[in-house]
């Protein structure tokens, strides 16, 4: 297949080469932020927002939005790539490192499931969620999440494609072996690395 | 928008709702890849159908409006994904906003052939008359409304879909499969939670820009 050239094709948009070498292979430059969700859009509001470790720890954690709050809170310049092919580059979020969430947790597994308000599910290993590459963010580019990205609170994980990156999050289940979430099930790569083009269960 | 039929030299049956990815070479071997939903049943074995809306600013949709001609070879994989598909369930809604009534054209097409009894209905929110796809196939089990300009004469629905449109589920077993701009889908979503629809009983779909 990769010798095949399409008849007529040529490239319409060049992004600038400072832009162009943080876009993963196959992916565009898009200047919005498309929202894609599999079902309605669940209204949570933060009075009753809580968010959740649990699973197999040593012990249980969980924070309401006012606890949350009082933790160490970060702005995270990231780059965020959609399994759907576009990219968002030089965008920022707000939020706690889940390096700090897990503080006192002793985890004892290395995999974890992300589960939301909503029924959404996705997983990945324990060690893509520390060494400051995951956070539970509550703003984005400054201002409180818009509900529709997954508002009051979603995980950010900038470093896979954002399916793996739960809106609504409601907590992590620590687990001793690995699983797949909604997506994982229904068609999408079990890990998802952008760099590598891991989009579909074949790839 | 046009319709492309693509044989496939390795078919799979799909299932309707489906998508498949097409990827584009350049002489200098620059890729540009986007997917498509699968307008066609199944049933068709060795093709399937790709609808496209030309979007002035892709890089995909423009090559296969413009230079695309029978007889061209375009690389495509799939198919893919199995969360917004049909597969059998009964009674289903389809909503569908603009271009977002692809997949479901794939469902209401399939069950035509195969179970034409089972109860399937399609509302379809167009701005015109220009914009209606497939409008030589569209019978009773579709209802349209105009949401800019209706045409001529027109004595049905007009203005974007609400809850006249949108009633109580017939039984347990509904499911309603609603496709679109995100805007679309919002609206669709609530009326089908207002009107009874259980959250999990709902599959969306969201169109984002897909050039």
């Amino acid at each position: 297949m990769s010798a095949f050239v399409s008849r007529g094709f040529q490239r319409r948009h060049r992004p600038p080469d400072e832009l162009a070498e943080r876009l993963p292979p196959g992916q565009y430059l898009e200047p919005g932020f498309p929202v894609l969700t599999a079902g309605p859009t669940p209204r949570i509001d933060t009075d009753v927002w809580g968010f959740r470790i649990d699973g197999m720890v040593g012990e249980e954690r969980e924070w309401t939005w006012a606890e949350f709050h009082g933790l160490p809170f970060e702005t995270v310049p990231c780059d965020i790539h959609c399994v759907t092919k576009w990219s968002k580059l030089g965008t920022s979020f707000g939020g706690v490192s889940v390096d700090t969430l897990l503080e006192g947790v002793d985890p004892h597994g290395d995999f974890a499931m992300q589960y939301s308000y909503g029924g959404y599910t996705t997983n990945l290993p324990l060690a893509d969620l520390t060494g400051g590459r995951a956070w539970v963010v509550t703003e984005h580019e400054g201002e409180p999440l818009p509900r529709e990205h997954g508002g009051p609170a979603r995980m950010l994980v900038p470093h896979l494609y954002f399916w793996k990156s739960a809106k609504w999050v409601a907590g992590l289940r620590i687990m001793d072996h690995d699983e797949p979430g909604f997506w994982e099930l229904n068609g999408y790569h079990n890990y998802g690395d952008p760099w590598k083009e891991q989009r579909y269960w074949t790839d | 928008m046009k319709s492309f039929l693509i044989e496939l030299p390795m078919w799979m049956p799909h299932l309707p709702g489906q998508h498949y990815d097409v990827r584009l070479t350049a002489p200098d071997g620059y890729r540009a890849q986007r997917s498509y939903s699968i307008a066609s049943s199944p049933l068709d074995e060795g093709r399937i159908e790709l609808t496209i809306d030309l979007l002035d600013e892709g890089e995909v949709s423009p090559y296969f409006h413009e230079v695309v001609v029978e007889g061209d070879q375009v690389e495509v994989r799939g198919p893919f994904t199995s969360y917004f598909v049909w597969r059998g369930e009964s009674p289903v809604l389809l909503l569908g906003g603009g271009s977002g009534v692809v997949p479901l054209m794939a469902m209401l097409r399939h069950r035509r052939r195969t179970m034409p009894e089972l109860e399937m209905k399609l509302i379809y929110s167009v701005r015109t008359a220009d914009d209606v796809i497939y409008a030589e196939e569209l019978g009773d089990d579709a209802v349209l409304t105009f949401t800019r300009e209706p045409p001529e004469g027109w004595g049905g629905h007009t203005g974007r879909i609400d809850s006249s449109l949108v009633h109580a589920p017939a039984s347990n077993s509904a499911v309603a499969f609603a496709c679109g701009t995100n805007g679309f889908v919002e609206t669709a979503s609530r009326l089908l939670l207002e009107a009874g629809y259980a959250p999990g009983s709902i599959r969306t779909e969201r169109f984002g820009p897909s050039g």
